[in-house]
């Protein structure tokens, strides 16, 4: 089956209900995506399916057939850039293990909605745990980015 | 009771951290060799520098960085020393070797913890700096054919005379020079720093080093290291406390495609795999009847229950002021309170995890998120029969820990070394734990009970009493020094600063068999909230501004007042329809307040809106991460007190996941503004100490609205 990822394809030929998260890290070896909670409860997996923030721990990778899959490694959307690029400039990470989750939802956050006002960007990213809190960073990065975004 | 007097931890790791400092820098000093690495040369210039021929300048650090920004502010010091630019700097974790890289905070062993990483090497990689700066100064004089005191060193140069040289040109001459006798470094005149106490800039790149690999997912993790051939293993634990294996059938388990290998190890039954999805199958298909003749069995309410039976009587004396706990009877009114705190998962994003690749009766290398590398190396010599010589572990970046990390019984390490030799070596194995096995399998902040009573007699606080009955942290560790009181049971609670005449503080140590370890802040989790809301309780009930009385209460501790007076100050008047509280605590030898502005809406909810926090941690070395280190505090100690705990029944956690162990999420997150006093002190942690006043400020502005005192946590979503 093939599996487009970061523009590139791939050809799936594991179970059918093996989480995307998985073959993304053990099979293809791109780590940039996390493993936080297995249940969809925290969103440190999320990638982008056909633009859409998803849960790679819960998602099997046999039904994204045809589907485009956008990891942290293949961000190179203005808006994807832009938050990169106003993460790095508010030193938004500590441990940086959840970060790139925050920014594949901050990605589809911006892309829908390039002006965010402050609830939108909390509704937008309240999905997406934190335990070292670096919330009031993130809050300020995804207004940069818009910012950056012009 | 001077602050700096007191008997904690903090004050403790500050004595051992400056008396074992010189010995630190001796060791410091060693000269290394140079190696080389591909085209680069590196070349040692002592334990804690290397130079390298593309003229980068690397950093050893004896202490993880797993978000509390290390890699950042150790690095700075060197930095500032040596005289970089910031473009050079690098850092790389140390070896596992208690010899070299030892923190004197923890009694010469290897460890990160107890907010000890800047203050327990300002002074140790200040030398270090000024030394490999000084044997830069001299290999540059004699290329140059100049006295060393005509060399200018600037930004990773070295010059005179017309002539130039980088540091990377420099250190294979600099490596042959002689160290500088430790007496003899002079340091750098404050005046003229150029990185310590700096704001980040995005425009010279003067930032966090570890921001951009961890932006653009280049950052490894120890669960991002997967070499080719590399098994999974998932381990099935007992749902009961202290619960053993009885009988395994894993003939399911084993037909599940991609198991390997079913294996009994101390604490269970492990599941090893060619990839995790078919290890957690294989788990999910085990079955075991449990052994629970040794096992906890009773419900945390029971325990409880149990835990205030044991209150009744008098524990072990942790402060007596006055006439003790004698004061407590007499003129005026007494009120008490019980005040219960939960069982606290750590929860770092990154579970557990471990790598593990062993050559029997040869070698073991094993890569983890090791806060305590040497202990966990000794874990793996005494599973595996080698020496500490045969066991590498590689540090790797970690994604949180707040202390889960830090086991004095290397149990991550100790269950992957198991595993490996049941294995005979045949490949690499991952160790995992899952978040279910991370939310139920201990090493919890202790649950407790802390019995608060005060003595309130003509507008003032006469007489103050603090009980505690909780699980030791440190009985049974290295930590805890014979015949002595758990300290991290009574750190914040017998230390209490306010000028009371009468005060007895005490504490039972219970036991069962439920797993605890520190957490962020450790006793001052629960200490600081019983004290400070217990305060304002009294303060109220003796007719008192809280506030004022904290201020008349601390005149004899001038670093605490001033933390209240600043967060105080800077948030200004309370906003209309907000109610306030505010908090003030001394932790890991560093001093906060913090100030809360609530809205409590008309169903009960409440949302925290806005938190001023004021921190004295004396020198800054990065103005930004002593604030980001506030922020990240405050979110995590609100996390806790709003919706988290661990509950039991029958002996077995009920919670299993994000879902029933909630997590703060940025809904909650209030606007945080920081405000560092500033200071000559030498500088002190500041990983914990934002977290103890988050909680009672919550509490306290809570009580200014509604009188209620808020003794049972969590909190819950209603005032």
């Amino acid at each position: 089956m093939k599996l487009t990822i970061n523009g590139k394809d791939q050809e799936y030929t594991g179970e059918d209900d093996r989480p995307l998260l998985w073959y993304l890290r053990e099979d293809l070896k791109m780590t940039g995506t996390k493993f936080g909670c297995g249940v969809a409860a925290c969103g440190a997996c999320t990638v982008l399916v056909d633009g859409q923030p998803t849960r790679a721990c819960v998602t099997p990778a046999a039904s994204l057939e045809g589907k485009k899959i956008t990891t942290i490694e293949g961000l190179d959307t203005p808006a994807g850039q832009a938050v990169q690029k106003a993460w790095a400039e508010l030193d938004v990470v500590q441990c940086g293990w959840c970060q790139s989750g925050q920014m594949l939802a901050a990605t589809a956050l911006l892309t829908a909605t390039p002006k965010p006002n402050e609830q939108q960007i909390t509704d937008g990213m309240t999905g997406n745990v934190c335990r070292c809190a670096t919330y009031h960073r993130i809050r300020g990065a995804v207004a940069r980015a818009s910012e950056i975004m012009g | 009771m001077a602050d700096t007097a007191t008997f904690s931890p903090s004050r403790r790791f500050v004595i051992a951290a400056f008396g074992i400092g010189a010995a630190g820098f001796a060791v410091g000093c060693t000269v290394g060799g140079s190696e080389a690495a591909g085209p680069v040369t590196l070349t040692s210039l002592g334990d804690y520098v290397r130079v390298g021929s593309d003229n980068t300048i690397t950093v050893y650090l004896r202490h993880i960085e797993f978000g509390q920004g290390v890699s950042t502010g150790l690095t700075t010091i060197v930095a500032e020393e040596i005289q970089a630019d910031w473009s050079q700097m690098r850092f790389e974790h140390s070896p596992a070797d208690n010899a070299k890289y030892g923190n004197p905070a923890f009694g010469g062993m290897m460890g990160t913890g107890g907010s000890t990483a800047i203050f327990s090497s300002w002074q140790q990689l200040r030398a270090a700096g000024a030394s490999a700066r000084e044997m830069l100064r001299q290999a540059a004089a004699k290329k140059f054919g100049v006295d060393a005191s005509e060399v200018l060193l600037v930004k990773g140069k070295a010059e005179a005379g017309g002539k130039s040289a980088t540091y990377g040109e420099l250190a294979a001459e600099a490596a042959k020079i002689t160290p500088p006798d430790p007496a003899s470094l002079k340091f750098k005149d404050p005046e003229t720093y150029e990185f310590i106490g700096k704001e980040r800039d995005p425009a010279t790149g003067f930032g966090r080093l570890d921001t951009p690999d961890k932006v653009h997912a280049k950052a490894q993790y120890a669960l991002d290291y997967h070499p080719d051939g590399t098994l999974t293993a998932l381990i099935a634990r007992s749902p009961k406390f202290g619960g053993k294996v009885g009988s395994v059938d894993d003939a399911a388990a084993k037909a599940v495609k991609g198991v390997t290998n079913v294996v009994q190890i101390s604490n269970g039954v492990a599941v090893v795999a060619t990839d995790f999805w078919a290890a957690k199958k294989g788990r999910d298909a085990l079955k075991i009847t449990w052994d629970d003749s040794g096992a906890e069995t009773r419900s945390s309410d029971a325990m409880i229950a149990d835990y205030k039976k044991v209150l009744a009587k008098p524990g072990q004396e942790a402060r007596k002021e006055g006439a003790g706990v004698a004061g407590l009877k007499g003129a005026g009114e007494v009120i008490t309170a019980d005040f219960e705190f939960p069982y606290l998962v750590h929860a770092p994003m990154e579970p557990l995890n471990c790598v593990i690749e062993y050559k029997p009766g040869e070698s073991a290398t094993i890569h983890s998120g090791s806060q305590m590398p040497t202990g966990d190396q000794a874990a793996a010599c005494a599973v595996l029969g080698l020496t500490p010589a045969q066991v590498t572990i590689v540090t790797m970046l970690a994604g949180g820990s707040f202390g889960r990390r830090a086991t004095p019984d290397a149990d991550l390490v100790s269950e992957a070394a198991q595993i490996a030799k049941a294995l005979n070596g045949k490949a690499p194995v991952k160790l995992m734990w899952t978040r279910e096995d991370d939310i139920r399998s201990g090493k919890y902040r202790p649950m407790n009970v802390h019995r608060m009573t005060a003595r309130i007699n003509k507008g003032a606080i006469e007489a103050w009493g603090d009980r505690t009955a909780i699980q030791s942290i440190m009985e049974g560790t290295p930590f805890l020094p014979p015949g002595t009181t758990d300290f991290s049971s009574i750190e914040g609670s017998n230390d209490i600063a306010y000028d009371i005449p009468n005060i007895s503080v005490d504490v039972h140590l219970v036991k069962n068999p439920v797993s605890v370890l520190w957490w962020r802040s450790v006793g001052h989790t629960h200490t600081a909230y019983a004290k400070e809301h217990f305060f304002d309780v009294a303060a109220r009930k003796a007719g008192k501004d809280p506030v004022e009385l904290r201020r008349t209460l601390l005149a004899k501790h001038p670093r605490q007042l001033a933390v209240l007076n600043l967060a105080v100050e800077k948030a200004g008047p309370v906003p209309a329809g907000k109610t306030r509280g505010v908090a003030v605590h001394h932790s890991f030898s560093s001093y906060v307040a913090e100030v809360a502005d609530v809205t409590i809406n008309a169903d009960g909810s409440f949302h925290v809106d806005r938190v001023v926090c004021a921190v004295d941690c004396g020198i800054v070395i990065n103005p930004d991460i002593v604030r980001s280190q506030m922020e990240g505090g405050i979110g995590y100690g609100l996390s806790a007190i709003l919706g988290e705990q661990v509950t039991l029944k029958d002996g077995a956690p009920v919670q299993t996941n994000f879902y029933d162990y909630p997590p703060l999420r940025m809904s909650q997150m209030p606007k945080v503004e920081v405000f560092i006093v500033p200071s000559t002190e030498p500088p002190t942690g500041v990983g914990e100490p934002g977290v103890p006043p988050i909680g009672p400020a919550v509490a306290n502005a809570l009580l200014a609205a509604t009188g209620k005192t808020y003794a049972k946590l969590p909190l819950g979503a209603k005032a």
